[in-house]
Formats: C-alpha cells, structure tokens, sequence
C-alpha cells in the first residue's frame, strides 16, 4: 500500500489537451488519466469509463487518428497530439455514417459501449477502408458489449464502410 | 482504481532517461507503452514513486535489417508488424504473431521491446524472442551490454535488467528463406494471454527436418526452448506420428507453473496440442505472407 | 387522409428515439454529473469476523472525513422480508458494524473532494478484523456442525420452500425409467458494462435530496431510503437517468446509496460514488450459485410422469431487498416443471447463507439454471431411453392452454411444440446427423443441442403476493398527458434502460390516439416526474407500461372524440381519428388533432357538461402474466484435444406474442442469447477457500466479445394472449434462459461417443477435457 498521501495541494503540471479541435489548457496531477481529463477538465462525457484496466474498450479515443484506450493513458503524455472525441465525430450537425448506420441496424441499446465502438471501429475503417469481414470481427472484438451481443454492431459498421468507401 | 501518485519525467534523450534511472533506482519505472505497467497502477499493485516516459524521445522506434539481424528499437509498437516488416519467413512469422497480442488498440500503443522488459511468461514476444535466440541491448550510466534472451528471463515479471538499467534494443535474426514456421495459441477468447503456446521453426531439407528451433511460452516462469523436443524432431521426417510424439516430449519436459485456475494435467494436455497443431502449420502456412 | 391511412405504428421497425443523443456522446450516465466531494467505501479484506476499531490515517487531505457506522447510528439496517415462517430474516446494515461478513463488505465511507485522494486515503484505513473461518461453500454449510453465519440462523438456511403432490412417489415406484442428474450452476455477475454509481445533492434552498443513481427501481428506492434514514419521502427524490446496463444487478438496493443520501444530507453538499469494475466484481449482487439433483419417472414412451428436485442455492451473506434471498430457490421450486406436462412434483428448495457476496437476481433469476436442468434430464432421458431428443421434448410439451401447472401457474396460450418443429426442420437434423458421422470418421466432434422453456413475463401483483414479499411489486402506472398543443407526455413508472421503451410505447400510444409518434414524448426514471411504479425487471417493462399506456390512451381518445364530436356536431361514431387528424368518416371535414387539443384546454365551453376540462389520464395495470415459449438450438464442435467449444450455429425460434417493433425485439434476443452463452461457456465468479475472491478483474471474468459470439438466427411466432392489453409478451430474458441448456446438450451430444454428460456451467475448455480424458482413461 502506499505509504505517501496527498496531504497539501497535489503537484500539478500543466498540459493542453487539442480535443476536437479545439485547445484545453489544464493542470493536472501526471496520474490523472487521459480518460478523466477528458471527461472532467474537458467537460467531455462522451467517453465512458467501464473496467478502468484497459480490457473493456469503453473509453476509446482516437489519438492522431489511431484508436488507444485513455484509461491507459496518462493526461500528461499527449500534450501536442490530436485527440478525438464521439463529439468530434460528426461533422457539426451532420451525424458520420457510423453514428447514421448505428442507428439504422440498432447497434447500441444502453449507449455505454457505443462512443467507444464508434471511435474504434472510425480509427479502423479511416485506416483500411477495404476491411474485410473477419478482419472487422478481430479488430470489434477488441471492445466489450453487454446488450446487442455484437451482432447489430458488426452490421452497423459494416453498412458504414461501404457508405464511407462510397464517398459517403 | 485510480493510480497512486508519482512524480512524471519526460526525457528527451536516452542519457536522460538512463540518468534518471541511475539516481532514482527502483523507484523509477520506463513508461513505454504503458499497456501492461498501468493495468498494474490502476490495481496499486505497482506503485511506482516516478515514471520515466520515454515516448518523446526521437529516434526510437527504428526497424532496420542489417547483416542478417532485424533491430527492433524500444519504442516500435506492436502494430508495426502488422503488415511484414521484411520479406521472407521472419516477417510473415511477426505478422501473424502479432495478431494474438490482445487487441488492436493495445497493439497501437504496446511495444516490443517493452513486452521482452515487462516478461509476461505468457506474452507472445517473449516466446518468440526466446525460440529465435534474440539478443537484447540493456543500457546503463554504466554502460551498455548484451543480453542474450535466454539470459534474460529470470522468472514471472523478472528480468536480470539491474534497476538502473533499460532495454534499447532487441535483435532477432532473419530467418533463412526456406524456414519452415508455425506457430499455436490456446487461450479462452481471442486476445487474451497464452495459457500455453508453441512456436517452431525448421528447414526440411530432403524430407529431414534440419535446425528445429521450439519454444514454448505460458506455462512455466518464462518462455523457454525445449532442447529435449529439438532432439526428437532432428533429423527425423516430418509427418503426425513424428508430431505427436514430439507433442508427448513437450508434455514430459515442461514444468508447469502451479495455477489455481489451471492444473498441470490439463497444462500438459495443451502444451501437447499446441505443439502438435505448430508443428502442423510448420507444414502447411505460407511462410512469407503470414496465413495459411 | 394521408398515405398511411390504415397503416399502424405497432409492428414496425422504428429508429429509436433514444439514440441521437446516445451517438453523439451526450448521453447522461450518473458518473457524468459533476459533485462537490467524492466517495470512496473501505471494504473488508476479510470475508468473517469482528473488528473493534476503525483507525484513520493520521493526517488526511483538506476536506476529506471517514464515516463509518458509528456515524449512521440513526440509520436503520436493510431488511429483506417475506412472510414465510421457514424465512429467517437478517438484517444488513448499510456500514458493517464490528463484523463483516462477505469480502467487499463496505465499512466505511471516506468522502474527499476527488476520486484519487478518496482512494489514497481510504487504502490508509486500518480496519483491524479478528477473522473467523469463513464457510464459502452452500453444501459444506448445511453440514452439521458447520459454523453458523449469521446467529440468527443457526443452520445456515435463510428459506426452504417444500412442495409435494400426492402421487409422486407412487409415480417413481411405478416409473419404467428414474433418470437422475446432479447439477451445478458456478456464480456468476450480470456485469453490466457501467458498474454501478450514485450521486446525491442537497437542495439547501428546499432541503430536499436528489440522488442520481444506476437504479432499476427508482420509486421503490426512494421509499426505502427514506424509511431507512427516517426522512420524509417528500425530501427524498431519485432519478435513474441513462443507466448502462442493468440486467437487475441495479434492481437491488445497494447499501451505498443510502450511505450517500445521508452524506448529502449531514454534509449539505453533493456527493458521488463511482463503483469500479473491481468492486462490482467482488461487492455488487451475485447469482445463480446453484446445486441441483433432479429427478425423473418416465414410461417407456418417454413421457414424464413425475419430477423430484433439491434445489441449493448459495444466497450469500445477506437478503438483497427487494426480492430477498428466497427469489432463486422460491422460483426454482415453482418453475423447474417448465413448459412439459407433469402433475406430480415434489421438490426441497433451500437458499443457503455463506460468507460471500449477496445474491440478487440477474436476467432470468432462477430460469437459466432450472431449464438447464429440466433440459439436460430430457437429454439424459432420450439417450437412456433410445428416444431422440426432440420427440421426447414433443410428447411432453404442454399444448392445451391455459395449462395449470403442478404449482399453481397458469401458463396463457403459447406454441411450444410449433417453436420445436420449427427449430427441428430449420436445422434439418437428419441432415445434421449425417454430417455429425462422417465428421466423427475424421476424428471431429460436432453436437447439436435443442432446450425448449417457457418464460414468465410481466406479471403483477397476485404472483408476487404469492410469495409472501413485505414489499410486493406488481402494478404498473401511466400518466398520459396531452397539452394545449397536441403533444402528449408519458410518465412511466417502468425504468428502461436500453430497452427501448421511449420507442416502442409511443408505438402503441401512436395507434392509440391516432397521431404520429414523434408527439409522443415518453418520460421516466425521475420520481418527481413519473407515477408509482415498480421499475424495469422480470420482462415486464412494455406489457405492463404497453397495457397501462393503452388504457390511458383509449380514454385520451374517447375524450377527443367527445370534443371532435362537439365541434363537428355529428355522433362520434362517425368519427375518426388518424395520423394526427379527425375527419368525419365519409367526408372531407377535417381537423387537426391540434384543434382538439386546443379545445380542451382553451374552449372549455365548447363541450361543458360533456367532458371534464384537459386531456390528462392516469392508468394503471396489473396483470397475472404471460407466458412467452421459444425452441432454442446450438450446433457445436467440440476440439477433444483442449476442451475448447466453437458453436457453429444458434437458432432462436421465438414466440412473445404481438412484436411491438421487431428491431428492438431481435436485439434483445442477440443480447440475452450472448450472455447465455457467456453462462455457458465463459463466466464465472470464483472464490477461494478463505472467502477471497479471485476474479477481481475482467482478465479472470471471461465476458465474451465479438469473436466468440455467433451470428444469432432468429424466427418469430406470434401467438395473441388474453393476459395481456397490447397481445405482447416479454421477452427481454427469454435469450439467456435457454442458451445455456441448448449448449450443453449439444456438447454432450458431441462428446456421446465419450459417454459424457454436461452437467455444470460454465462448461469450461478444462472440465470438458477433464472428461474426456477420464473417459479415454477408463476405456483403456
């Protein structure tokens, strides 16, 4: 156990976290994980914590376009990389087609899973947009999902590619 | 589970961080990739007092071929390999290795020569690592020096790394061209830890096999070849009842860790599948492309 | 009239009204709401003993305190009750107090002003605890001379339920064949992927609390808590706000919300308390820790005369309220029959105390286990008997409804032995058997597994009643508003949580009223907004909310009409109402619904003395339940070499009445069908010998992902039920019950040549070899 305490102010460095797009100057402790620091200082609840040991995928983000799990992550660690959200993900009003198609094929029903499916599976498809079928079932089957048993997920993200290979 | 405090330094180059190191001794842990070490924070079962990112030094994640040597530096991910580093064996044997270490977002992060350093006896690198004979390069303020990988695994998550010292380098030979490979897995779900893996590698040179390199990985302290199967494959032909009989020799040989969740005869009944089933895709994967 | 005049809500495919905010991130999960001070619970390390002290660090951060029971004297212990007289009641209180009694048990509560300081300080805490042995075992403590948990139950049984008929043991003792299995179902945790949470504000304008919390039951946990800290209920409010998962791990009250809405009101401030994956492993509510040996008496023909059981069930150190310890072994003794015809049953039920976590139900209760053991007897029995599997289900399936069965359930129309032909030709098994042999030539292993169950869904008060509940659920409430505008408000006391509802009940209020869905706004899960209800469990949500919201509606709409009727000056007879208009049947007189609306709030005079002013109706239902059926069917190969099981194909033939939106309802059957298979196949909760638990993190609970789980086939029946409003079942559990007896009756289909029977899940790669080899073993 750990025999040192915060017992004054916690040392605190500070970092700007670029969200979206958008700058966050903050300070926080170097143990503040990236996934809280988005969702407190940032305000971004989007992306949810569900094991907090990196097995549940839950809190998903994309750090320069690449999918990474934030609770794995320390805050401090991604000063100058480009962070995106599930808030980032549509262009303004206009939903992206993975929002679109996971509404189509009911791919979410509690929501919690579904901002970091969204985020994994858009990392995916930016990077290969020829994904196969069974390479789409590998790289889904790196998150956990507890209602839709993942059928309605896989069809969601594969309607999307085609969309987005489409140009749409 | 939120981490325990700690104090953050970023080096920028790898005389900072061994100097850091070198004054903080074992109260200083490398964050590399972080995959495996924060897990382990978000427990409190490691309590590191400061942790030493080397993510933003330059010039680290180098992957070179020279004098017939793959040098893999510390901050190369998991996810470099997913498409062959190097034409021939060597590259198709990475890539379709790769794919069993965890998941796609972990492998974005985790890196090679980290896993060797972490030593998970069932993480996948370090049984390929220990198959092929790598070497690894340890740096110090005291200097550097290498390591060969049977050197280098003492037990479960313990290296003979010094705690001043940190893994720069890993070297795995290139495998000649008619290498043979196969390599097998078992565990509960796609993604998860080895609960027993076999990698092997041979030529078959008129019908014998030549050079047998196995290894097997998740069942003892650390990953390790088994000489005593080496022995039975050698210069025998390749065909089932040869493997299964090789299957048996790694069943006998191995001394499996105790597990309250695995007992050894059901470890020994994988150890022989796994073998049995590697040496089977010795036989019929296409070597360069990493499939069968 | 528009183009879809004639055309009706019900029945079709919608998007959800749920997900736009859902995709986009915003969401409102309770750990999203910001609080002043965060809360941490010390828990014990020890699953038994006593402990004198609690010793705080000696400095703590600004603004952090510990409180531990000492502090909530005030607060009464959780009591779980039912009016039995073999039911000993045991009382939890919410803070340990100088003895704990499961590993997780919360001791105290360490409030901070953030998550990491709370966690550092609460692992400073020393809570010095004098362990006794734990007893961790259900069998080892029914034994004599076993310790007792708890004083109050000196044997260790909390509840035992008997039954017996008349002619059971004539039955036996005339039986052609007695097949007799023992089975064992390993504990296991729903999981749902938001663990659970709480955050509690005070008003200091009002004085009044608003916790926000992971709840199921957010009206019965207002009640309870306030009569738990002796408040009024009228300061307490308790909004379930989108809840990730609940699987009725979140129906059960969790002692640490109360520790939270005394915080907010001793502090004045607003606290929260984020649950993390490991505590919900080891602390939140287990289930399904069962034993079972059954027995049955069939005639050569295989039909089942007669059915004997003894049900043991591992409820944990406490009672959780409000279905209480007894709703496992209590459900199991009145459901094992299932859906066959047998009039002769005896069965002994016991829901054992150990030092373990509290048992609660999770999806399906006691259903998932009682149909893998009635499924995996008829298995046992077709192969003793030579009969083959789905003819012996055929010639036992009930089929003359309504059925009365052995216990007193009344089972509603159903299709159960269609589901099973069905399923039988869908997968054509003759077709199947040839492949099976010319796999074994090749040393392969394929099995093909059928279970065939009824599932009790959205059943009121009388059935709770029946089981002697202090706190009986049962009804359900709507509150139907249509304002000045047109638009109408539902307020649910059901509280969904992925299910769909704001959906699909404006589908039916939709159909109804006759006006567009997208005017229909649903509201539910926020007690100052919502009438009383039981919450969203037990396959309840859309019968029981469907059927009130009919009732409201029609009353709605006969008030409209009465209006329309005025305005129009002509009967009401000869007036319609549909997609938002009125029209004079037969003409081209028309107005709005608006109009209407308007009217009854607006121009009152226009109808006086017809109707009363306003379009506001509240409705309440409370039906017997419903029983939905379906046939589900795996196909499997087995690797001998490993244990490992690979399920090739699963067929869900599915019969819940009226489909609401078929979307919604085959999402719930992928998702109940995973997490059957994760019963089956992965989950376990494991504990050692001390009473430590061992799975703590999701590295050791296998939750299965998108690489094990199948594609799901589905094919749907709908047969129409007199018990229910709306002609729709439940069906929410249906999956999970009957996946795990599917699986492992294909496994020991697979594995016959060994002579193996599956008779415990999880049917792990390692028990599975452990069979096999002990077979190998015995034939040479």
């Amino acid at each position: 156990m750990t025999d040192k305490i915060a017992q004054t102010l916690p040392v605190t460095l500070p970092v700007t976290l670029a969200v979206n797009g958008t700058d966050y100057a903050i300070s926080v402790e170097p143990r503040r994980l990236l996934v809280d620091a988005i969702r407190e200082e940032c305000g971004l609840t989007g992306t949810h914590i569900g094991c907090q040991h990196g097995v549940c995928g839950s809190c998903t983000v994309l750090v320069d376009g690449v999918p990474v799990r934030s609770c794995l992550m320390f805050a401090v660690q991604v000063a100058g990389r480009s962070i995106r959200t599930v808030e980032g993900l549509s262009d303004g009003e206009t939903l992206h087609p993975l929002q679109r198609a996971f509404m189509d094929h009911h791919g979410l029903q509690c929501g919690f899973c579904t901002p970091g499916f969204l985020m994994l599976a858009a990392g995916a498809l930016e990077e290969n947009p020829d994904i196969d079928d069974a390479e789409l079932t590998h790289i889904l089957s790196s998150n956990l999902c507890r209602c839709t048993g993942y059928q309605n997920i896989l069809k969601a993200v594969r309607a999307a590619a085609v969309e987005m290979k489409a140009g749409g | 589970m939120k981490p325990a405090p700690f104090t953050y330094h970023a080096p920028h180059d790898l005389t900072e961080a061994v100097g850091l190191l070198a004054s903080l001794g074992d109260d200083g842990r490398i964050l590399a990739g972080g995959q495996s070490l924060v897990p382990t924070m978000a427990f409190r079962l490691a309590l590191p007092e400061h942790l030493i990112d080397i993510n933003g030094i330059a010039g680290l994640d180098y992957l070179d071929v020279s004098d017939g040597v793959l040098r893999i530096g510390p901050l190369v991910r998991h996810a470099a390999f997913h498409r062959p580093v190097l034409a021939g064996p060597l590259g198709g044997l990475l890539s379709f290795v790769v794919r069993h270490i965890a998941h796609y977002p972990i492998r974005t992060r985790g890196t090679f020569c980290g896993s060797l350093a972490h030593a998970d006896p069932a993480a996948e690198w370090g049984l390929v690592a220990a198959t092929l004979d790598a070497s690894v390069t340890a740096r110090s303020e005291r200097g550097e020096r290498v390591v060969p990988v049977a050197q280098l695994f003492e037990w479960i998550m313990t290296t003979t790394l010094a705690d001043d010292e940190m893994l720069v380098e890993a070297r795995l030979p290139v495998l000649a061209p008619a290498t043979r490979w196969g390599f097998y897995e078992f565990n509960r779900r796609a993604g998860d830890y080895a609960m027993a893996m076999a990698l092997v590698a041979f030529e078959v040179t008129e019908n014998r096999i030549v050079a047998p390199r196995l290894g097997m990985g998740g069942v003892e302290g650390f990953p390790r070849r088994l000489a005593e199967v080496e022995a039975v494959l050698s210069g025998r032909a390749p065909n089932p009842v040869l493997f299964r009989e090789a299957a048996e020799a790694a069943a006998a040989a191995v001394d499996p860790l105790e597990d309250a969740q695995i007992d050894l005869t059901y470890r020994r009944d994988l150890v022989r599948a796994v073998t049995e089933r590697a040496l089977q895709r010795a036989m019929t994967m296409d070597r360069s492309a990493g499939h069968e | 009239m528009s183009e879809t005049a004639g055309a009706t809500w019900v029945g079709r495919s919608i998007r959800r009204v749920e997900d736009p905010a859902l995709v986009t991130g915003r969401g409102r999960f309770t750990a999203d709401l910001k609080a002043d001070l965060s809360v941490r619970f010390v828990r014990s390390a020890v699953a038994a003993g006593t402990f004198a002290d609690v010793v705080l660090p000696e400095t703590m951060a600004d603004g952090a305190q510990v409180f531990t029971a000492r502090d909530l004297i005030d607060v009464k212990p959780i009591r779980s009750i039912l009016h039995r007289p073999d039911y000993v009641i045991v009382p939890q209180p919410v803070l340990a107090d100088g003895a704990v009694y499961f590993v997780g048990e919360p001791i105290a509560a360490v409030v901070a002003p953030t998550e990491e300081v709370a966690e550092d300080i609460a692992d400073q805490v020393l809570v010095d605890v004098t362990p006794v042995d734990a007893v961790v075992d259900a069998v080892a403590a029914l034994e004599p001379g076993a310790r007792a948990v708890h004083a109050e139950a000196p044997r260790n049984v909390l509840v035992e339920g008997r039954f017996r008929t008349d002619g059971v043991t004539a039955a036996f003792a005339g039986a052609h064949a007695v097949v007799a299995i023992d089975l064992v179902s390993r504990r296991q945790n729903a999981l749902p992927l938001e663990a659970r949470a709480g955050h509690a504000a005070f008003d200091t304008a009002t004085g009044r609390v608003t916790l926000t919390c992971t709840t199921q039951m957010p009206h019965l946990t207002r009640t309870v808590i306030a009569d738990l800290l002796g408040m009024p209920e009228l300061d307490l409010r308790v909004v379930a706000p989108d809840v990730g998962g609940g699987f009725g791990q979140k129906m059960s009250l969790a002692p640490e919300y109360v520790v939270l809405v005394w915080l907010a009101r001793r502090l004045r401030r607003s606290v929260a308390w984020i649950e993390d994956r490991r505590e919900n492993l080891m602390s939140s509510f287990h289930s399904r820790d069962q034993r079972l040996h059954l027995k049955g008496a069939f005639d050569a023909s295989g039909k089942l005369l007669a059915l004997d059981a003894d049900v043991i069930v591992n409820v944990g150190a406490y009672s959780a309220y409000p279905m209480t310890c007894g709703v496992e072994p209590l459900m199991a003794m009145a459901e094992i029959p299932g859906p066959y015809d047998v009039q002769e049953y005896a069965c002994i039920a016991r829901g054992v105390t150990t030092n373990t976590c509290p048992m609660a139900p999770y999806r399906g209760v006691s259903r998932p286990v009682i149909t893998f053991a009635i499924e995996r007897l008829m298995d046992t029995a077709a192969r003793q008997l030579a009969i083959d599997p789905v003819i012996i289900r055929d010639i036992n399936l009930i089929d003359r409804f309504p059925y009365r069965s052995a216990t007193g359930l009344l089972i509603d129309e159903g299709s159960y032995r269609r589901t099973l032909a069905i399923a039988a030709e869908t997968i054509d098994v003759a077709a199947f058997r040839a492949e099976q042999a010319r796999a074994r030539l090749d040393g392969r292993f394929l099995g093909l597994g059928f279970s065939t169950f009824s599932e009790r869904t959205a059943y009121g008060t009388s059935a709770f009643a029946a089981r002697g509940m202090e706190t009986t659920p049962g009804f359900e409430a709507v509150e139907l508003v249509m304002d000045p505008s047109g638009t109408v408000e539902a307020r649910i006391g059901t509280s969904p949580h992925g299910q769909g509802l704001r959906t699909t009940l404006a589908q039916i209020i939709a159909d109804e009223l006759g006006i567009r869905p997208d005017k229909i706004r649903v509201v539910h899960g926020d007690t100052d907004r919502t009438p009383y209800g039981w919450g969203t469990f037990a396959s309840r949500s859309l019968v029981m909310s469907g059927g009130a919201s009919k009732l409201a509606a029609e009353r709605i709409k006969a008030k409209l009409l009465t209006i329309a009727s005025q305005l129009f000056e002509v009967a009401e007879i000869d007036i319609a109402i549909e997609d938002g208009t009125a029209c004079v049947v037969g003409t081209d007189r028309t107005l709005p619904v608006e109009v209407l609306a308007r009217a009854a709030y607006h121009g009152v005079h226009k109808f006086m003395g017809k109707a009363a002013p306003g379009l506001v109706e509240l409705a309440t239902y409370d039906p017997n339940g419903t029983f939905s059926n379906a046939c589900h069917v795996a196909v499997v190969e087995v690797d001998t070499a490993t244990g490992r099981v690979e399920i090739k194909r699963f067929l869900v033939v599915e019969d819940a009445g009226t489909l609401i939106n078929p979307m919604i309802v085959d999402g719930q059957v992928h998702g109940g069908v995973a997490q059957g298979i994760a019963n089956a196949l992965f989950e376990e909760i494991v504990y050692d010998s001390s009473g430590t638990i061992i799975t703590t993190s999701l590295a050791d609970f296998l939750v299965p992902t998108a690489a094990e789980i199948p594609s799901i086939e589905i094919r749907h029946l709908e047969t129409t039920t007199d018990q229910s409003l709306t002609k729709a079942k439940g069906l929410g559990e249906g999956g999970v019950i009957g996946a795990p007896a599917a699986i492992t009756n294909a496994i020991s289909d697979a594995l016959a040549p060994f002579g193996i029977a599956i008779n415990e899940i999880p049917a792990t790669p390692q028990r599975i070899r452990a069979l096999i080899r002990a077979a190998e073993e015995a034939r040479s």
